[in-house]
């Protein structure tokens, strides 16, 4: 595939946003159309749209961007299109993170508990990992020390879940940690949102310092590029993004490896070139995710982490077999 | 003129001593070669004179400033460092590459005319115009080669600093980026090269470094640096000096 001009590329993502976003406040298992919008006197479905839709849409908007981000951030840092937030471990541990909170019961008392445990999860989930890689940051340092914390992570999970207090916490746990952005609301927004822009803001600032990694971290050091100032601006900014967006809809993997990889080919696979459009294709690949788990025909709904999963594993295959045939 | 240098300069890994007490000081618009054996510290001292490591005794300086302390995009304006073994992560065409060497100087609007200037001139210069918009992942060796010294030139530094060049290149393409450096000499940028290649250093530099065990063995120009009483202490090799058709020749005969 050829790479397209940024506006034309920029544009396209934007255009699609939109009418997702306007497809995401129509569709569901109650389909409520445009003319209802303005009459909330006379149609009461204008609540379904300005008080589940809209704050579900926005969350599936910033959710995506983040996962997106992250994940393009990640891959460029690694020099590796397996990386994202989901395969280094860093979901599962603010995933862990949430959980230990609702364990414990405190959300019920503190709802700010939830999404603190979860960011400070995954800020020690990115600082583990840049710890355990170390300086010389290989593919292999960096997938096993992902390896590492994922193991980590789902063992606190079980024991968690092996040793709750009640039947209830169990569900809480479990509903919460298959992902998915059904009966949020604004509270929810106004929590994940100042961290996801936070954290984004310092990852999009990373671009020059991953284009320069191209040619790997001595080509970059070379090149004037600071690594002690890249290494926490990635850090950080992945850990209150995708920490963020964990505490808030629960751990929604592949989003962060899928994005970058479609997006690559159309910006001429530069690193810093495929931020702005991950985080506007996140933002696309989930609220088209979470349309489509809406307007499935069951009793309930599908989770959205577990149709991400299922659309996902297969690409992470197909993915995983392409490289291993340009490495042989 | 600009000077690089170092006094003193020793590196320990470990509690293995790599370099001690090495004093040097190289000059702008010559071709300075350091050879010496395997492991005799050759890319760890380049990478101090690079800036890229920071020694464990003694300096580096450039000029009257301290490479470990002077400010990354400062020292990458001034001097270009080609790793050994150098890594493309992505398959990216080969100007996107090159103008990764404006690096230091793109400002937070992009790159300018001058930017685009200075990578064109640097395609010219390394021969490289060619395959401007051929994807990195299907040139050759010795092509990628070229776009990778083209990447350095793009940031018109004073000094290029360049960690094996010739390896892997077959002998057409050795000579070509012999020449190149040569030229680059002569328009006053201070070329520093490790090799292994001894006729080559023989051949295309001006003075010759020879490291063993830690220090500086010789330093002299080519003819004197490498002569036979030196090559036999730094690779334990008998070798004689011998006057080919193309120049001379280190033939090394048999092991001391």
């Amino acid at each position: 595939m050829k790479p397209i001009s940024r506006p034309l590329l920029y544009a396209g993502l934007i255009a699609l946003l939109l009418v997702l976003s306007g497809v995401s406040l129509i569709a569901g298992k109650v389909w409520v159309p445009f003319s209802a919008w303005t009459q909330p006197d006379i149609d009461p479905r204008w609540a379904i749209v300005f008080e589940l839709r809209l704050p579900r849409t926005i969350l599936g908007i910033i959710v995506g961007a983040a996962l997106g981000l992250s994940g393009s951030v990640l891959q460029g840092y690694t020099r590796n299109p397996l990386a994202d937030p989901g395969v280094l471990g860093v979901s599962a541990m603010a995933a862990l993170g949430a959980v230990l909170t609702l364990y414990y019961g405190v959300t019920a008392v503190a709802p700010w508990a939830l999404p603190v445990a979860a960011i400070s999860g995954a800020l020690i989930g990115v600082g583990l990992l840049m710890l355990l890689s170390g300086t010389a940051s290989s593919l292999v340092t960096f997938v096993l020390a992902g390896a590492i914390l994922n193991i980590l992570s789902s063992a606190g999970v079980s024991l968690a879940l092996s040793l709750a207090p009640n039947p209830w916490a169990v569900n809480e746990i479990v509903d919460w940690l298959m992902g998915s952005l059904a009966d949020r609301s604004f509270e929810e927004v106004k929590m994940a949102l100042p961290f996801i822009i936070a954290g984004c803001g310092l990852l999009l600032t990373t671009g020059r310092a991953l284009d320069a990694l191209t040619l790997g971290e001595t080509g970059a050091r070379s090149l004037g590029v600071s690594m002690p100032v890249t290494r926490w601006s990635i850090a950080v900014g992945v850990g209150l993004a995708a920490g963020a967006s964990v505490a808030v809809t629960g751990v929604i993997g592949f989003v962060g490896l899928v994005t970058p990889h479609l997006l690559r080919p159309l910006v001429g696979a530069r690193p810093g070139a495929l931020l702005v459009p991950s985080t506007l294709g996140g933002a696309v690949i989930v609220l088209a995710g979470d349309v489509l788990v809406r307007m499935t025909p069951a009793a309930g709904e599908v989770k959205l982490g577990v149709a991400m999963a299922a659309l996902g594993a297969p690409f992470f295959l197909v993915l995983l077999l392409r490289l291993r045939r340009k490495i042989a | 003129m600009s000077l690089l240098s170092c006094s003193g300069l020793g590196v320990t890994i470990g509690s293995r001593a790599i370099l001690s007490g090495v004093s040097l000081m190289i000059d702008v618009g010559k071709v300075t070669a350091i050879v010496g054996p395997n492991g005799a510290g050759k890319s760890t001292l380049l990478s101090c004179l690079a800036g890229l490591r920071e020694p464990s005794a003694g300096s580096a300086m450039l000029d009257d400033a301290v490479l470990s302390g002077m400010k990354p995009r400062d020292r990458a304006r001034r001097l270009a460092f080609l790793p050994q073994t150098p890594e493309i992560a992505w398959a990216v065409e080969a100007r996107t590459l090159i103008e990764l060497g404006r690096t230091p100087f793109v400002g937070a609007r992009g790159q300018t005319e001058a930017d685009r200037g200075a990578v064109d001139r640097a395609m010219k210069a390394a021969n490289v115009e060619a395959f401007e918009h051929r994807i990195v992942d299907t040139l050759s060796g010795g092509e990628r080669a070229r776009v990778l010294i083209a990447r350095a030139l793009a940031g018109e530094p004073e000094w290029l600093l360049a960690d094996e060049p010739l390896t892997g290149l077959d002998p057409a393409h050795q000579l070509d980026a012999a020449d190149l450096f040569r030229g680059l000499a002569d328009q006053g940028v201070g070329v520093v090269v490790t090799l292994h290649d001894l006729s080559m250093a023989l051949r295309m530099s001006d003075r010759v470094i020879v490291l063993a065990e830690g220090g500086v063995l010789a330093d002299d120009p080519p003819a004197s640096a490498l002569s036979p009483e030196v090559l036999r202490r730094a690779y334990g090799v008998e070798a004689t000096l011998t006057q080919g058709p193309g120049g001379p020749l280190i033939d090394v005969v048999r092991r001391a």
